[in-house]
């Protein structure tokens, strides 16, 4: 019993950092149709950023702002250098521009940073929590709470908020968004910035946890498009059930299966929701207009 | 011009001469090396046009299939003490039925959800060639013994640079002519419309399951080429998600259905980073680059923008 207890807290805070990067694949996907490959390459930044401001001599609070700060500004440098220039492209066009901006940044990180692994203090301790017979680390709680912050102030601002409003609008319907004065490019803009700056925060979270280094991103990135298409493309709440499921199933599989399989797992769940229900958990079954 | 681009015998007949006549002017070994490897990637490029160009599919995992070639003739001769050569068409044979067994399922779905599950089977396939290290030596990857057929030790880049040269011939001719077959037709009719094609009675499932046995078949018979090439073989190098991204830029920079295309999208992703390495160290930076740019400026690759500007020009 303790175990299955220790699987499921560790699943969900893998799932929690699954969901968030999802959250971000949901936004750029409803505000621009773009699957943004990148995703994960901002979880890297953020944690990445941190620890080399915070080695520069920063306070680890400061450091975690401006690290936040400059994953934002390479989002929007991805939508205006790369995606903004490739509007009109076939969505394969779009995913490999991502893919390879991707590529990219881990290229970038390798030469400003290096290529070992790094860890950031916990911010709460190390000492483990025990509950029933498991022990959980606080930094799992703070991921969890975070997460679940996150998701809180993204879901008020989309429902409360005239800009929510406005991210909706595009995302139901770019044309007639602009007909009616939504500056779209703008909103597209935006979604990208607040992704990145979702990602950084994950990064931020996790790394005292999972430790950090430049090539955290690609698996990240798979996962959290995985849980996305999980959830259902397009779906915020399915984007967030679907990276929890994802953790909670890598992390029972890992325990109970083969943990050198621990990731193969979570895309044999994927293929199998694929055939059994192709739109994903929560997604619409779409039909084709001839 | 045009109509020679169009014309496919002259097009098989151009690329033989041209590969023919390119060792007269290698100075090295290395070029022998670079230009077979050329000819190996174009031959996977191909299959995979077949199936994004003609049939309108994404895969981003078929770099599995290159990995299950490459394996199949390392374990198949280590193992099985099976001749290189018979292990190359085993390897072809696992990689057509894996492809035929998980392509009905697969190939149901569309756009993303596509992209998705092909990029879950091939990367399901590298972890398992990372994982069962005691057939594959794990992700430190294994020698691939040398290829002996009629009693000769087939070695050296300039021998293989022959071989995969006649497989590539081979390979556009075969391309070509499935193209102009009925079932090229089908699925040209597929990519345009599924529903149409379907309402005119053309089995768009059995069609689209038939193409992706077929292009996975090539993967295999190129990355078999591979391993014998290099001599060893790793995960990573040949079935990793890298390796299948760098297969789908090839695609859709040279341009999506020209079998032409293909061959050049695959000379320029495997030539430019050879050209690079000055700058090791930038490696990844400058491979990110050359996609993101490559996309962003020739998106409908080169040869369609070109044969658009030789049409515009001629008139």
């Amino acid at each position: 019993m303790p175990e299955l207890l220790q699987f499921a807290f560790s699943g969900l805070t893998v799932g929690a950092v699954y969901a968030l990067v999802a959250l971000g694949f949901t936004l750029i996907y409803n505000a621009s149709d773009v699957v943004n490959f990148a995703q994960g390459e901002f979880v890297m930044l953020g944690g990445m950023i941190t620890v080399f401001l915070h080695l520069a001599g920063l306070p680890l609070p400061i450091a975690a702002v401006a690290a936040i700060l400059i994953t934002v500004l390479v989002g929007l440098a991805l939508y205006a250098f790369a995606i903004d220039l490739a509007r009109g492209s076939g969505a394969v066009q779009i995913i490999i521009i991502t893919i390879g901006a991707s590529i990219f940044l881990r290229g970038v990180a390798q030469v400003i940073f290096d290529k070992r692994f790094h860890a950031l203090p916990a911010w709460f301790g190390s000492e483990p929590i025990r509950l029933g017979g498991a022990a959980i680390l606080p930094q799992s709680l703070v991921v969890l709470a975070g997460a679940a912050l996150i998701v809180a102030l993204i879901f008020l601002m989309i429902d409360r908020t005239i800009l929510g409003r406005a991210i909706l609008a595009t995302a139901t319907n770019r044309l007639a968004a602009r007909l009616v004065g939504i500056p779209v490019r703008r909103i597209v803009a935006l979604s990208f910035a607040l992704s990145a700056a979702i990602g950084a925060i994950a990064g931020l979270l996790v790394t005292p946890i999972t430790l950090t280094s430049y090539d955290v991103g690609t698996l990240m990135a798979l996962k959290g498009f995985a849980a996305a298409m999980l959830g259902g493309m397009g779906s915020a709440p399915g984007a967030i059930v679907g990276g929890v499921l994802l953790g909670l199933a890598e992390s029972f599989g890992a325990g109970l299966i083969s943990s050198k399989y621990k990731d193969a797992i979570a895309f044999l769940i994927i293929l199998f929701t694929l055939f059994v229900r192709p739109q994903g958990l929560f997604g619409k079954r779409s039909t084709e207009r001839v | 011009m045009e109509r020679l681009l169009r014309n496919r015998w002259a097009l098989v007949l151009a690329l033989a001469l041209v590969l023919a006549a390119l060792p007269l002017v290698f100075p090295s070994n290395y070029y022998f090396r670079v230009a077979a490897l050329v000819n190996i990637f174009a031959l996977a490029a191909i299959g995979l046009n077949l199936l994004m160009g003609y049939a309108g599919q994404v895969s981003l995992g078929h770099a599995g299939f290159m990995g299950i070639g490459a394996y199949a003739v390392a374990i198949g001769a280590s193992r099985f003490g099976l001749n290189g050569a018979v292990a190359m068409l085993a390897g072809a044979a696992i990689a057509g039925l894996l492809a035929f067994l998980v392509g009905r399922p697969i190939l149901r779905l569309k756009g993303h959800y596509l992209a998705v599950a092909t990029l879950g089977l091939g990367l399901l396939i590298s972890m398992t060639l990372t994982n069962e290290a005691g057939w594959t030596g794990g992700p430190d990857g294994m020698a691939v013994p040398r290829l002996e057929l009629f009693g000769l030790r087939l070695r050296g880049p300039d021998t293989w640079y022959m071989i995969s040269a006649g497989a590539l011939v081979l390979g556009v001719i075969l391309a070509l002519n499935l193209i102009e077959s009925p079932t090229g037709r089908a699925m040209r009719a597929i990519h345009d419309s599924e529903i149409a094609a379907r309402v005119v009675g053309v089995d768009v499932a059995a069609y689209k399951l038939k193409i992706f046995v077929i292009s996975a078949i090539y993967a295999s018979i190129a990355g078999s080429l591979m391993a014998f090439l290099n001599g060893h073989i790793t995960p990573d190098g040949t079935a990793g998600f890298l390796r299948s991204v760098e297969l789908v830029t090839m695609v859709v920079l040279g341009g999506l259905g020209s079998v032409l295309g293909a061959i050049v999208g695959a000379a320029m992703l495997v030539i430019l980073p050879q050209a690079l390495t000055i700058f090791h160290e930038y490696e990844h930076l400058l491979l990110g680059l050359i996609i993101m740019a490559s996309m962003i400026l020739l998106p409908r690759g080169v040869i369609p923008s070109l044969l658009a500007r030789l049409r515009g020009g001629g008139a």
